[in-house]
């Protein structure tokens, strides 16, 4: 019984950070990504406004579907991929275990 | 010319800005607040009128748009003046230390100090990136938003994007354009249905070329732009003859032109001393989600504390000689100006 959870953040290919994630605060994946050192602007705070907290999942386990909110957002970005979500609508419970995902590029 | 005169002009009629209004009015000092949308309230009224809050201090639940309609009403009393629908441009500063600042629409407001108050910014157009891109804006071919479709009558468009504004206008300049061909990175559109459909009618009938699965990846021409590289996610990318590109990917909260003000910024926020919310120039200020410092938190609370101690350094920068006492609103009832 433990109450985190460890994500895996390629930071180049080949190169993947091991970030370790409580699952009892009810944190968002953008909020653990940025307290992690992560270069994410999350401009709106969290609410799927801004679209500047792109990931994109490359593998582990399956996320609950975006929501139409989120999918609206990814879809007006310049870049999305099959596995594209905007982290701060990524809630961190132990579901996420072993996940892997890299930052998307920032558009201007 | 729209001239207004007052002693702090607040930038920003979010919560923030608006109970600014307050202290100020606490030390007499008169409030114009100025927004870039039609209506107070910043976030809480655009974005998430009917969302509860829960950690404003003395209410276990409010709704974002209750905290708005409250604070307006405590703000009565010092009859504030407002400018809404107006984007401040650009700011210059008197020889006496106060300030002249112009609006989008030519509004000039006089001013004692400053206080931004701007939240996330104002929402500008989201850029791709694609080299060389900005070589091309101000007139030369790429332009981020449709102002006047006139511009584009008898030209040769490339639209790309997938959401109602790149449908919606590709169906609008189909019969202004000369030619009007839609680039979407996906083969589905999330936009209105019906519009969705209008496009492919379009396609179908040979008014616009619909080009799925591809993306705009490279911009040419020597001064103007005069040709797009349209790259399908598999195949063998096309150049294409064109007069303007309209990439139209949305928008995004940006500083905007305060950014371009010269105050010392960091991460597009603007930095501040916390004895009172000063900015590296004299005079004006900046206090909620827009400054930053160490240890900030971007919570409606902390603003509303930040809006106090900066009508401090406000009256100070105001009245050099006049000596301020703290006032207790318990003491002195009903606060008016």
């Amino acid at each position: 019984m433990t109450d985190e959870v460890r994500v895996y953040v390629e930071e180049a290919p080949g190169h993947r950070r091991e970030v370790i994630a409580p699952t009892d605060m009810g944190l968002s994946l953008m909020e653990v990504l940025k307290a992690s050192g992560y270069d994410i602007q999350a401009t709106c705070g969290g609410m799927a406004l801004c679209g500047t907290c792109h990931i994109e999942v490359l593998a582990g386990p399956a996320l609950d579907e975006p929501s139409d909110e989120e999918l609206y957002m990814l879809e007006s970005l310049p870049v999305m991929s099959q596995g594209s979500r905007l982290s701060c609508q990524v809630r961190v419970t132990s579901r996420l275990d072993g996940l892997v995902l890299r930052l998307m590029p920032q558009q201007a | 010319m729209n001239s207004i005169s007052t002693d702090i002009c607040i930038i920003g009629a979010g919560p923030v800005g608006l109970f600014a209004v307050f202290e100020a009015g606490l030390l007499k000092l008169r409030c114009h607040v100025v927004d870039a949308l039609p209506q107070v309230g910043g976030q809480l009224s655009e974005i998430y009128p009917k969302k509860p809050i829960y950690d404003i201090p003395g209410f276990p639940e409010v709704l974002a748009g209750d905290l708005v309609s409250n604070l307006m009403r405590q703000i009565e009393p010092f009859h504030p003046t407002f400018t809404l629908g107006e984007r401040v441009e650009r700011f210059a500063k008197l020889e006496d230390g106060s300030f002249q600042l112009f609006t989008t629409d030519g509004t000039e407001i006089l001013c004692k100090a400053i206080a931004i108050a701007g939240g996330l910014g104002s929402f500008e157009p989201r850029k791709p990136a694609i080299e060389n891109l900005e070589n091309y804006e101000s007139g030369k071919g790429v332009y981020y938003m449709v102002r006047d479709p006139e511009t584009f009558r008898d030209k040769r468009l490339v639209i790309a994007g997938g959401g109602d504004s790149a449908l919606d206008w590709t169906i609008f300049l189909a019969d202004v354009a000369k030619e009007v061909t839609l680039v979407h990175r996906g083969t589905t559109f999330r936009g209105a249905a019906d519009s969705a459909e209008k496009v492919k009618n379009l396609h179908d009938a040979g008014k616009v070329r619909l080009v799925l699965s591809s993306n705009v990846t490279h911009v040419h021409g020597p001064e103007q732009l005069e040709a797009v590289t349209i790259t399908p996610n598999s195949g063998e990318p096309e150049t294409l003859h064109v007069d303007s590109f309209i990439p139209l990917f949305g928008l995004t909260p940006k500083l905007g032109p305060i950014g371009e003000w010269g105050l010392e910024l960091e991460d597009d926020a603007v930095k501040v001393n916390t004895v009172d919310y000063s900015t590296s120039e004299p005079g004006i200020y900046a206090i909620g989600d827009i400054n930053t410092y160490p240890g900030k938190l971007k919570l409606i609370l902390c603003g509303f504390h930040e809006a106090a101690l900066m009508c401090q350094g406000a009256f100070k920068y105001i009245n050099p000689d006049k000596k301020y006492v703290l006032k207790y609103t318990t003491v002195n009832g009903v606060p008016t100006l």
